[in-house]
Order: C-alpha cells, then structure tokens, then sequence
C-alpha cells in the first residue's frame, strides 16, 4: 500500500515545507526593532524576535548560531532576510542559511543606522513576498513531512489517551519511513530505564544515557530543593499527577509501542536519517518547539491535559487533550479532541487515524488553532551567562 | 459508565474519568484486559486523579503504567485518594 499524500512546498534542498513564511530574523536583540519595522511595512511576512545574540560564547554561542541558521533553513520558510548590528555575525547566519540554496539577504545597522537599514530591508523582503507568493504547493508523500512531538500542561488524561494517541500516530508515521523525534530529558526522569530499552541498538542506548546523567547532574548542580514545585508543574498536579516518574511513564506513551529511537540529537540538531530520534531538550514547551524548528522538524503534535496554548511561529502545532473539561472550557486551543477515549467510545487505533488525518489536513494548508490565535513564541535556549 | 481507569492489570491505583463523589460504588474498567470492576469511595476523587485500588503501606511503591511512581508516606485505604498529600517521588 503506498503513503498518503499530502500537497507542500518542495525547497531547494528537496526537504518538504508545509507553510510559505518569509521571516525577517534578528541576529541580536538590538535588531528585533528594525526586524519589526520590516514586517510592518511588508505585510505578509514574520519578524522573530529574540532576547539573544551579544556576547555569547563556546558551546552556548554555538548552539545560538544553530538555532537561528536551522529557523532560517527550515522547508516551512520560503526565503529569509536577517538584520544583525554588525555584519561579521549576520553572515555567519546568512552564510548558514544559504546552504539549503533558498532566497537570503542580510543587511546591519552599524554605519547605515535603522532607518535606512529599515528601507533596505524592506525593500528585499517586499521582492520575497512577490516571490514566493507564486511559489505552488505540490503533491509530496507523507512520510517526506518530519514530525516532532512534546507535551504540556499534563494531567492524568494525557497519559491514558492524548499521548498514547500520538504514540499510535508516530508507529504508523515511522513504519511508512517518516522522520519523527521526541525529547524532554529531565521529564524522562523515574522511567529512563524504560526509555534507554527503547534505543534501537547499545551504541545509541549508551549515548541517551550520557545525554540523561549530564540533564541529571545540570539539575542537582543548580536546584535549591527537591524539584518538586516545577516538576510535577503546579498544572499538572491540580490535574491529578503526584510525581515526576508518573509524568515520565505517561510522557513516553508519546513513542508508541513498536519503534525504536535510532539516534541521540543534540539541541537544534537535524537528523541525518528516517525514524524516530531522541533530541536532548528542555521539557519547557517554547524552548523545545523552537529547538525540533531548529533542526528542520516542520509539524508539532502537543498533546495537552490541563490546557498549554503555546505556539511556534514557523513550525505548525496540532494540539490535542483528552481532558474533556479542557475540550470544553479551552476549546479555542484544541485541534482534535480525543476525550471519548475515556468514555470508552473510541479506540486508541482510531484515535490514531483521527490524528493523522488532523496532521496531513494541517499540511495541506489548514491553520492550526495557535497559528489563528497568533501564539508565536520563538523562544531560544540559553546553556549559561553571556560574557 | 465507566468512571475510573487502570492502565495495568499490576497497578494498584486508577484514574477517574469523571468526577467522582464519596461512598460511589465506581465502575472501573482495566485498559490491557478490558474486565471491569466496582470500587467503593472513600473520598471524592476529582477527575485526572488516583484512587487506590487496595490498602497500600507506608514506604510501599504505588503502581501505575506497571511501575512504580514513588513511594508512600501516609497509610492509604483502598477507595481512597492518592495524590501530593500520601505519595512522594523517591527522585530528586
């Protein structure tokens, strides 16, 4: 039987984008101001801005870098315009963008001032417009769209169905040859054994232990008590969920029963291969979203109990729950409901289907319940201070 | 109606599904054998959160999804809730 398929933007690179962005992207914070200057006077495009880029450092520094050339390179962007304070940085980033062979100009401040740097700007991002507002859709096969997954806000509920729901999802993703990944190290705390027998051969197992001592002993080196006011977070437990290692077990339902990690991804790290990978993140949903952006991922499914409405400006997130109180009272926020699940009315198969049917409608173009709300947190991770 | 369910045929708590008040007789259903079962409340158990299924000792494990999910600081009756007040994470 062949794959669904599903009509998207193939770029230069052969990578398949299911969104047409332009982005107007600061190298720095000293540039998200002309960034929005930009985007006001050229309609139709996005400017990110971000609290980032002066000073940084080593691995942190270069983690920042691959942060911001990976949003650029991502298939849901069509062309990129960059504004840094002085040029040495910005070109770096337009250098790196430039790479998957799509449309990249970057223009800085420093001895043009904002208001002409503005213009300029403006002046390329309005040619972009022009250009990809002609550029087609065309029919691609499911399988070339990578997904990645985390969830928010869990209650008991997510557990028993919304991220099982996904699991049953990413088994049919994965078994059609689909490039999938799941993350959030320190909420696979108290099920990490369970997680490690997941990798799909000891070498890759080794390296998710690494990757899950090294969170470990970030977070003994820097807590001031037992965790217990953030992990479970203060969401979770008015939902029902007592302990991080019930929040771990129910967070990995999210990988379904019969794929195997194939690989560890460090932060913003694209995978070089299909299946499914483990990418080391944050279990804060802005940060990862941005992080599977970062890495080419171009669909989000976010399993939901109490209620997260985060969002990514370029990466599409399909939310779900199956807390039917959340359904009900946050409905704005939900692309599928699975609460029947619960109520016995509906089978995790089903659920399953019902999820990719939601995921390749958002492909072929329908706006997901974030993108309508505008939630577009563009947050990057910071590893330490700046110098 | 089902009002409660258990991932594991091992675990020794469920989930309400529903709201459910003091003294219900609880119709509970385990998802890898489908066999229900009734449960009588000694609590109100808000839905999302855990009802022992059996008389669980301090210092014991309780279970969920098979595993253990920490361990017990306060006695717990069967029928009773279990959440922040009678369960500790044995991490961090």
């Amino acid at each position: 039987m062949s794959n669904p398929k599903v009509m998207a933007y193939r770029r230069e690179n052969g990578r398949v984008g299911i969104r047409n962005h332009v982005i107007i992207l600061p190298l720095d914070d000293l540039s998200n101001s002309a960034c929005e200057k930009v985007a006001f006077n050229t309609k139709g495009c996005k400017a990110l801005p971000h609290a980032y880029g002066r000073l940084q450092f080593g691995e942190d520094l270069q983690l920042f870098f691959r942060t911001l050339i990976g949003t650029g390179a991502n298939p849901n962007v069509a062309a990129v315009v960059v504004i840094g304070i002085e040029p040495e940085w910005t070109n770096i980033i337009v250098d790196g963008i430039a790479e998957t062979g799509k449309p990249v100009t970057g223009f800085s401040i420093e001895r043009h001032g904002e208001i002409k740097t503005v213009e300029m700007a403006s002046w390329k991002a309005k040619e972009y417009m022009h250009w990809a507002s002609e550029l087609k859709r065309e029919e691609c096969d499911l399988s070339e769209i990578w997904v990645s997954t985390k969830c928010g806000e869990s209650d008991t509920t997510s557990g028993l169905a919304s991220n099982p729901t996904v699991g049953n999802a990413f088994d049919k993703l994965v078994g059609m040859g689909a490039t999938c990944s799941f993350g959030e190290t320190s909420e696979i705390t108290g099920a990490e054994m369970v997680c490690k027998e997941r990798a799909a051969t000891p070498e890759v197992a080794d390296q998710f232990m690494a990757t899950f001592n090294k969170y470990q002993d970030m977070i003994d080196r820097n807590k001031t008590d037992d965790l217990s006011g953030s992990q479970p977070t203060k969401g979770n437990i008015a939902g029902g969920l007592t302990t991080i290692e019930e929040k771990a077990f129910g967070n990995l339902q999210k990988i379904g029963k019969t794929i195997n990690y194939v690989g560890v991804l460090d932060k913003a790290e694209a995978p070089t291969g299909k299946g499914l990978w483990y990418m080391d993140t944050s279990s804060a949903a802005a940060e990862a979203v941005t992080l599977w952006a970062a890495a080419g991922f171009v669909a989000h499914l976010f399993p939901t109990g109490q209620g997260n409405i985060i969002g990514n400006p370029i990466e599409p997130v399909i939310k779900l729950t199956a807390n039917p109180r959340t359904a009900s009272d946050m409905k704005e926020h939900i692309d599928y409901d699975c609460s029947s699940i619960l109520k016995g009315e509906m089978t995790l198969d089903e659920s399953g289907d019902n999820l990719m049917e939601m995921l390749m409608r958002t492909c072929n173009g329908r706006l997901t319940a974030q993108e309508v709300l505008g939630h577009e947190e563009f947050v990057l991770t910071k590893l330490y201070e700046s110098a | 109606m089902i009002q409660l369910l258990v991932h594991e045929k091992a675990d020794n708590v469920g989930v309400a599904t529903v709201d459910i008040k003091t003294g219900e007789a609880a119709q509970g259903l385990y998802m890898d054998s489908q066999e229900s079962f009734e449960i009588k409340t000694l609590h109100d158990i808000p839905l999302g959160h855990k009802i022992a299924l059996t008389d669980i000792a301090v210092d014991a494990s309780v279970i969920k999804y098979g595993a253990d999910i920490g361990r017990v600081v306060a006695e717990i009756k069967g029928g009773e809730h279990v959440h922040t007040q009678n369960l500790k994470t044995r991490r961090w």
